[in-house]
């Protein structure tokens, strides 16, 4: 009876130190990360941060990445005006194609309307900023600076100085300095996405192309109008649509060689490494540590040794892809190898089979949809890890996104680039969990 | 009996058409794999500054060079290491950060595109797309993106990182959360249970180890992209690294350093975290 009491005693007691630890950790643990994430807020010095980010550049970042900007600049030692989309070269607008709210009455002369009755008028190498409430804003560059004249009670914002003025409006901005007045007003959209200007396509309404396409006269007699199109869009200048095409394929072919490159240098190397078949234990030692080796040194070193080598390009991501993944894949193999059920390698031993034909037969379809189901799986992670891969190598859409960045000006394109690699890593990803399910469960033909 | 000796035959033609049709499939699945390859390696080499046989020879090269430097200059090793331990701190602190993070917004996400658990049910479609695109975006996107609204520094390596910490483990999560058992969920909204203390008091208990596992396994992940983000500007060890490489002979030894203590480090969290692994599977079991 007392030994009966003892022993519940001493289980409640063994209960509550259980509860008491459970505790602990389910308090402790939350407690600890908490005071890390503290820790950390100093460490990085997030209040700092508040003062030292930048909201107009998000601001231009944003409105970039979905707007843009048609820009009216007059140079004044050449006294010409240009009109360009995002101020660039490769957005000259030609003269046929201006559009209808900038007129040119003559060389040096522009009257740009910028919406919600305010018209800008360039001219004699001044300009006038006419404000819906009738206000006006002068300006006029010389050789010393910027003579400004301004309004009384103006309320919009106005940035003045001796050498420069800008006027902010509503999706418009004026800027004066004593090289140029520039005129801008954004508008929705990405600007010559589908054509570039020079293209003789550009300008044109989707109805109006739809009825070059099938029949209507051909523009470029030498070719028919629907190739005349994909030649302009593949080529277009500014979105460089075939260029961008080739590196999200460059893109996959990295992850591709990477990945199964490594899967079949892996696959031998996981037999040495595997305890149930390798020929010695030395070899099995000393290949699991070159395994861990391949895994530690990891893909971006792999990256800086390699690009060293063969220079930049897609071979040398492939490359360190594939060394490191042979370190990854090694390591899965001899330990699904050394899960294999032995049982079947006998059965076929049985048979008379020698020792190639006891693997085809005995192990491999054991090990077959486990191997198949983790390569696929990384095919898929390695997708993305290209993309980094290549900003560092120089090649594939990594590049492109990293350089798009770097510039600071071309959001759209940015945003472009963000959303291809989405539907890319979104693709790789369905399409590697497809053919899983149909090399795996379902076999084909069943 | 007679049945089956007159079927017999038949089975056996079957059968053997059966494995001629798979055999078939894979023969042909086999040669598109190879083929594939075959151009993809093309296709690479040809848009590679430098080709594949030359690099072959010419590989070992940078290694060489480095490990030489390395060793003229031994006596300096102790000194590099100490200098680039502040930088491999703040790699290490974004990568834990951002997996702690990560891990909570995973664990929000997760429950509720879980079904069975989902606070609003309607929208699991929304919460798993979300997941998805996180886990698409690539760190370096929203990292650079973020380096030029915030500044340099460790914060936007973090927040990028977290946020595809939280798509990738929300996937996770919500697999494990999926085989949880309703049965405490059901106890506690008849006490009237809010969704919040139905969440926190009887799914959270019962996927904790799970989740922690893969939470561990995760920053070992970050640890890499924390390192690779670096390079390409998020400071960090990464960061030291880039400008040894981009200094180029002469600061060799530094790089030698910083592998070592990069690889050093991913190898110790690698064992340290599939120790601790181990043990929680264990005492789950």
């Amino acid at each position: 009876m007392t030994e009966l009491a003892l022993d519940d005693r001493r289980r409640h007691h063994e209960a509550e130190r259980l509860f008491a630890r459970k505790r602990m950790f389910s308090i402790g643990l939350p407690v600890v990360a908490a005071i890390y994430l503290v820790y950390v807020f100093f460490a990085f010095d997030v209040p700092g941060l508040v003062d030292r980010a930048r909201l107009d550049n998000a601001q231009i970042l944003v409105a970039d990445s979905y707007s843009h900007k048609t820009h009216v600049t007059l140079d004044t030692r050449s006294g010409e005006v240009e009109v360009a989309i995002e101020g660039e070269i490769k957005g000259l607008y030609p003269d046929h194609l201006v559009p209808d709210w900038i007129v040119q009455p003559a060389a040096g002369e522009a009257r740009v309307d910028l919406g919600s009755g305010q018209v800008a008028e360039i001219r004699d190498g001044a300009v006038w900023l006419h404000l819906p409430d009738g206000k006006v804003i002068e300006a006029r560059p010389t050789s010393q600076g910027v003579e400004t004249t301004l309004p009384e009670g103006l309320d919009v914002p106005v940035n003045v100085s001796d050498t420069r003025l800008t006027v902010t409006l509503d999706d418009a901005r004026l800027t004066v300095t004593r090289t140029r007045i520039e005129v801008l007003r954004y508008f929705f959209g990405w600007e010559m996405f589908w054509f570039d200007l020079q293209s003789a396509y550009a300008g044109r309404s989707a109805t109006e192309l739809a009825a070059l396409a099938f029949g209507g006269e051909r523009i470029d007699p030498e070719r028919h109008n629907i190739t005349g199109m994909l030649r302009d869009f593949w080529n277009n200048r500014v979105w460089r649509h075939g260029d961008v095409a080739w590196a999200l394929v460059e893109t996959v072919i990295m992850a591709f060689i990477g990945t199964f490159g490594a899967a079949i240098i892996a696959l031998p190397l996981g037999f040495l490494a595997a305890r149930n078949f390798a020929p010695s234990l030395l070899a099995r030692f000393g290949l699991r540590r070159v395994f861990d080796f391949l895994r530690g040194v990891d893909g971006l070193i792999w990256t800086i040794v390699l690009s060293r080598a063969f220079g930049p390009g897609p071979m040398t991501g492939s490359l360190a892809i594939l060394l490191t993944e042979c370190g990854t894949f090694g390591k899965i193999f001899s330990e699904a190898l050394e899960n294999t059920d032995n049982r079947q390698i006998e059965g076929v031993r049985a048979t008379g089979a020698n020792a190639v034909q006891r693997y085809r037969f005995g192990v491999i379809p054991q090990v077959m949809p486990v191997l198949l189901s983790q390569v696929l799986y990384y095919f898929e992670s390695n997708t993305r890890s290209a993309t980094i891969i290549g900003a560092i190598v120089g090649g594939g859409i990594g590049l492109f996104l990293t350089q798009a960045i770097i510039t600071q000006k071309d959001w759209e394109q940015v945003a472009y680039y963000i959303v291809l690699i989405i539907i890319m890593v979104m693709l790789m990803d369905s399409f590697s969990g497809w053919l899983r399910t149909r090399l795996i469960k379902g076999r084909p033909g069943k | 009996m007679v049945d089956l000796a007159a079927h017999a035959p038949d089975l056996r033609q079957e059968y053997m058409a059966l494995t001629r049709r798979r055999r078939m499939y894979s023969g042909i699945l086999l040669v598109i794999f190879v083929v594939l390859m075959v151009a993809s390696f093309d296709l690479a080499e040809s848009r590679n500054a430098g080709g594949f046989w030359d690099g072959i020879r010419n590989a070992l090269d940078f290694p060489s060079s480095v490990l030489s430097e390395f060793w003229a200059k031994r006596d300096e090793f102790p000194k590099n290491i100490l200098r680039f331990l502040p930088s491999l701190a703040e790699t290490l602190n974004i990568a834990a950060a951002s997996t702690i993070l990560g891990a909570c917004l995973a664990v929000v996400l997760a429950l509720l595109s879980t079904r069975g658990l989902a606070l609003w049910p309607r929208l699991i479609p929304l919460f798993r797309r979300t997941m998805d695109i996180l886990r698409a975006v690539p760190e370096i996107a929203v990292a650079l993106v973020l380096i030029f609204v915030l500044g340099g520094g460790p914060v936007p390596a973090m927040i990028a990182i977290a946020l595809h910490t939280a798509g990738a483990l929300g996937k996770l999560f919500s697999e494990v959360a999926e085989n949880a058992d309703l049965k405490p969920v059901e106890g506690l909204a008849s006490v009237g249970a809010g969704w919040a203390k139905r969440m926190y008091l009887g799914v959270i208990p019962q996927v904790a180890p799970n989740f922690l596992s893969y939470a561990m396994l995760r920053f070992e992940i970050n640890i890499r992209a924390s390192a690779i983000l670096g390079f390409v500007g998020a400071g960090g060890i990464g960061y030291d690294l880039r400008n040894t490489m981009t200094f180029g002979t002469g600061m060799f030894d530094q790089a030698a350093a910083i592998f070592l203590l990069l690889f050093a480090t991913i190898m110790a969290v690698d064992q340290i975290s599939s120790t601790l692994r181990n043990r929680l599977s264990a005492t789950q079991r």
